[in-house]
């Protein structure tokens, strides 16, 4: 339904009056994500997942430049027609309450998403309506202000909101964060629901046991480029034919042993020539630090590593 | 129940504030009064003191009580003030009350029209400064506010005097009506004939407040969580902008506007003194210069009653326009 390729972002900074810095943030990201499809978004706090959303929602800030090719439905798209797309054919889950207006009632909020995604007052009352009951959310709870619900209602009222429009593909961003196990849950659920559906939905989480619970695709992030795609299901059938950084971020889970790697070096001094991950890499060897690997084909998975061999 | 209580409570705390505001404005105001150098008798008099006598001026001294110690003095006038009564107003030879009450009607006109202007035009420049935050627009409009929020009031009165009374001759140049009528004679468009440009001075150095508050909560409500999901949603920066940030952006700013009638007094003292607009602001002055001590001290008063009661509703707005505020108390 949706395929990524080669998306690049940078941000353009002002260091003095003319003296201008373009800092790379993202580069060369590829991906796609089929109809009923869930594919996850795997990645530490600024690897660049949250700013591979905006991007699909046309979001950026403006002193950001995107380049790359979107195709949707067979149809490609320059990097600016992804904006027609968003509320009718590309919707956002938040990732709290805090995107909710806080001065609007609730019902009110996803009554006006609907109304967005282009339906008249009378359907969109009615989708209102069937995402309420769909989502366990009693009537009463429309003239609530989202200061008055709860943390696992609020996970609710979010993804009503963003599926009252229903559009194909939902990008869900940080769906677990901050939320009891069970709320989690339920939370996950839902997300494998509009799956099940026939919708794709991209998962962004920084924790990969989302990811292997319910998503069919990993897609795993580190410093802004792609360093693994793989089937969800390698993982669990323990195939240890992962990039490292997949592999560490594997071992890291409490039941696999707990082990975690040393500190990100400071991007800054990040050796941009090299592979990205050399520095931190159990397996580095010293070519590591001379070129950068490309992402490449081992197996039915891309990895972009030059020493994981088939 | 509990409801009540809270609001009984809320109701008497602002009560006692008022009381200790107001006893601490007398009391200062009363000090500073008695060691202002300004003598009530001479300042009463002016030139015909040099034609009376000894006998007469004690007479006077004795009428007004000022024989006696100023802490006697203050409990006698704080004693009368309990009771409603602030004195004579020296000057106007009428009771300070009955000054004060049609000189703030006088004003009245002049505040309110300045306070609705300046908080609306105020409101939407700040909106749109906001909205096109760096674009030609939102630098015109800080460029003006910046300009105004530095210039004195009477000095962008006079400015406004010479330009528009002197040189185009389109405005009347002092007073509240045409000169030679009364109040009461003047029509309506006489009145606010006179009424446009002590306003327009007032707002259009008020609109700079607001208007720099209203950019700032906007800018920051446009980059709030809930303007990038309202966006993600498939709203424009426009509909965002009017559907989401309006209304929270509107509370502070209705706030801001009530709390500001202090200033607003402020100013209209110095632009009713520019344009000899016959209002308290002019009466004050009026009562300073002559030495009017208890026309002074009534509007002093009179203005701590009036910005407290600013300050109140701003605080009762909230409550009741603010949902986090008003449904506090209701359970899950």
């Amino acid at each position: 339904m949706l395929e990524i390729h080669n998306l690049s972002i940078s941000f353009q900074r002002n260091r003095a009056s003319f003296d201008r810095e373009t800092l790379s943030v993202v580069s060369d990201i590829s991906l796609s994500v089929q109809p009923g499809e869930i594919v996850a978004l795997i990645g530490a706090s600024g690897a660049g997942k949250s700013l591979v959303a905006h991007a699909l929602l046309g979001l950026l800030p403006a002193n950001a430049t995107m380049s790359g090719e979107f195709i949707f439905k067979g149809k490609r798209l320059s990097p600016a027609g992804i904006q027609e797309l968003r509320g009718r054919e590309i919707a956002l889950i938040p990732q709290s309450v805090t995107h909710l207006n806080p001065l609007t009632r609730v019902g009110k909020q996803v009554y006006r998403s609907a109304r967005l995604s282009g339906r008249c007052a009378d359907t969109a009352h009615t989708s209102c309506d069937r995402t309420f009951a769909r989502y366990q959310l009693a009537d009463t709870v429309k003239s609530m202000y989202p200061f008055q619900i709860s943390r696992g209602m609020a996970r609710r009222v979010l993804t009503a909101t963003a599926t009252a429009g229903n559009a194909n593909l939902i990008i869900a961003d940080e769906p677990t964060t901050g939320l009891d196990p069970e709320v989690s849950e339920q939370s996950l659920a839902h997300l494998k629901e509009l799956a099940t559906q026939g919708k794709g939905v991209v998962l962004i989480t920084h924790d990969l046991e989302n990811g292997v619970q319910i998503a069919d695709t990993l897609v795993v992030l580190y410093e802004g480029m792609t360093v693994e795609i793989t089937p969800a299901r390698a993982l669990e059938e323990n195939d240890l034919i992962m990039h490292p950084y997949t592999r560490s971020l594997w071992q890291a889970l409490p039941r696999n042993g707990f082990m975690s790697l040393p500190p990100t070096p400071s991007s800054s001094t990040l050796n941009r020539n090299g592979c990205l991950f050399a520095e931190r890499c159990p397996q580095a060897r010293p070519g590591c630090r001379q070129s950068a690997p490309s992402l490449r084909r081992v197996n039915h998975k891309l990895v972009r590593c030059n020493h994981v061999a088939g | 129940m509990k409801t009540s209580a809270i609001i009984h409570s809320f109701w008497l705390q602002k009560v006692g504030r008022l009381m200790l505001t107001l006893a601490l404005v007398a009391t200062l105001a009363f000090t500073l009064v008695n060691l202002s150098p300004v003598d009530p008798v001479t300042a009463y008099l002016g030139m015909d003191r040099m034609q009376i006598g000894q006998e007469q001026e004690q007479l006077i001294v004795a009428r007004w009580g000022l024989d006696k110690g100023p802490v006697e003095r203050f409990f006698l006038w704080t004693g009368n003030a309990l009771k409603g009564d602030l004195g004579r107003s020296m000057i106007f030879n009428e009771p300070v009350t009955e000054v004060i009450a049609k000189r703030f009607l006088t004003s009245l006109n002049l505040m309110a029209c300045a306070w609705l202007l300046s908080g609306i035009f105020g409101f939407v420049l700040g909106v749109l400064s906001g909205l096109y935050k760096n674009s030609l627009l939102d630098r015109c409009i800080r460029l003006y506010a910046y300009t105004v929020a530095s210039t004195p009031s009477f000095w962008m009165g006079m400015v406004l005097l010479a330009i528009f009374s002197v040189q185009l001759g389109i405005t009347p140049i002092s007073g509240a009506y045409p000169p030679g009528t009364t109040s009461a004679d003047a029509t309506m468009w006489q009145h606010l004939h006179h009424l446009l440009l002590p306003a327009a001075t007032l707002s259009v150095i008020g609109i700079a407040q607001i208007a720099l508050h209203t950019r700032e909560k906007m800018i920051d409500a446009m980059n709030s969580n809930y303007a990038l999901f309202a966006m993600a949603q498939g709203d424009s920066r426009f509909g965002v902008a009017v559907h989401q940030a309006l209304r929270n952006i509107a509370l502070p700013a209705i706030t801001l506007q009530f709390a500001s009638l202090g200033e607003l007094f402020g100013g209209s003292v110095l632009a009713e003194q520019v344009f000899s607009y016959p209002g308290l602001g002019k009466a004050t002055v009026d009562a300073g210069i002559r030495g009017d001590v208890p026309l002074l001290l009534g509007i002093t008063l009179f203005s701590a009653i009036f910005v407290f009661g600013g300050n109140t509703v701003a605080d009762l707005l909230y409550t009741k326009l603010d949902p986090r505020i008003t449904n506090r108390s209701e359970p899950l």
